[in-house]
């Protein structure tokens, strides 16, 4: 797999290693800006809550004075950290 | 190199290819692991940073708040049940900035700006708070969630707060200083933790606490660790620092 893409690259020797660091830059930005965040979400130990206190209640924004009994908060878990 | 390798039989080539497939999967899970331990930290430090300049441009411009003059006059001894007025009803929306989250056992230089909201991309800013829990310093309980690890760890250091400990909130003019009372490991779906008064769904709250939320153990979201504390002084910002952060 790596020996065919060496051979296959041209340029000799500076175009082939140009052209590696240039391949293994755009694997790395594609892993760290859309692999991953897409993947992390996923995994048990970012699992965050699924229902998130009060904030389907209150999509506009909520004020920030202390709650009135009826609207205190309710979440189902508490956020993973 | 020598140009031998078209010549490998089939199942030679077949076999190193897997190998090589192989081996790059076990440096990507590596990378992964670098990816959550420190590049989250920089999407966090650029949100906190942006989240400090919303809240100085906040603070900075005029209020036509009829409670400042009111805060003021609520510095009340350190007595624990001493009721501060209440902070102003201030509009926070999902994802604004609330305030600063002080905590001198965990260095003179540690300060968080709060995010609005426990949201996943919340967090991903800074350590959120409950929306619809208590406003700083108010009766109730302003509860407060953040990452152990990954994105800055902003409550990294929580399972080291003692009983006594000061956790200060600072405001547009206040400085609000709690003392931790104690500290517990629940699981994750003991919310009751959060509640105006914890653990007393239908009881009316009396005095201002604090709690503070996160995974435990570390690099698990097993249990949850939670730090409660009760609030001991709200000091006007134009008297300088409170004593907790000024000692400490």
């Amino acid at each position: 797999m790596y020996g065919a893409l060496w051979r296959n690259i041209p340029g000799g020797l500076p175009g082939k290693l140009s052209g590696c660091a240039a391949l293994l830059l755009a694997a790395l930005a594609l892993l760290f800006f859309v692999v991953f965040p897409l993947v992390e979400p996923r995994l048990p130990w970012n699992d965050v809550t699924v229902n998130s206190p009060s904030i389907v209640d209150t999509p506009s924004g909520s004020p920030l004075v202390s709650p009135t009994p009826s609207g205190s908060p309710a979440p189902s878990t508490l956020p993973a950290g | 190199m020598s140009h031998t390798a078209p010549t490998l039989p089939t199942r030679q080539l077949v076999i190193r290819t897997l190998g090589e497939i192989l081996v790059t999967l076990g440096v990507i899970v590596f990378l992964f692991i670098a990816y959550e331990l420190w590049f989250t930290g920089f999407y966090t430090a650029r949100a906190q940073t942006h989240l400090k300049h919303q809240l100085e441009a906040s603070w900075a411009s005029p209020v036509a708040s009829p409670s400042s003059t009111a805060t003021a006059g609520g510095s009340a001894s350190p007595g624990a049940t001493s009721v501060p007025s209440a902070a102003p009803p201030v509009l926070v929306l999902p994802g604004d900035a609330v305030g600063i989250i002080r905590i001198p056992r965990l260095g003179a230089n540690y300060g968080y700006v709060i995010v609005e909201g426990v949201s996943t991309d919340d967090l991903k800013k800074g350590p959120g708070h409950y929306p619809g829990s208590a406003a700083p310093g108010a009766i109730g309980n302003f509860v407060l969630s953040g990452h152990r690890t990954t994105y800055l760890a902003p409550f990294n250091g929580l399972g080291d707060l003692q009983p006594g400990d000061a956790i200060v909130i600072e405001t547009r003019d206040t400085y609000y200083t709690y003392r931790v009372t104690n500290t517990d490991v629940v699981l994750p779906t003991k919310v009751s933790v959060v509640l105006p008064v914890p653990d007393r769904p239908h009881a009316k709250p009396t005095k201002a606490l604090i709690t503070l939320t996160t995974c435990t153990p570390k690099y698990s979201a097993s249990h949850r660790l939670v730090v409660d504390g009760l609030l001991e002084s709200a000091l006007p910002k134009s008297a300088g620092l409170p004593p907790a952060l000024a000692t400490g």
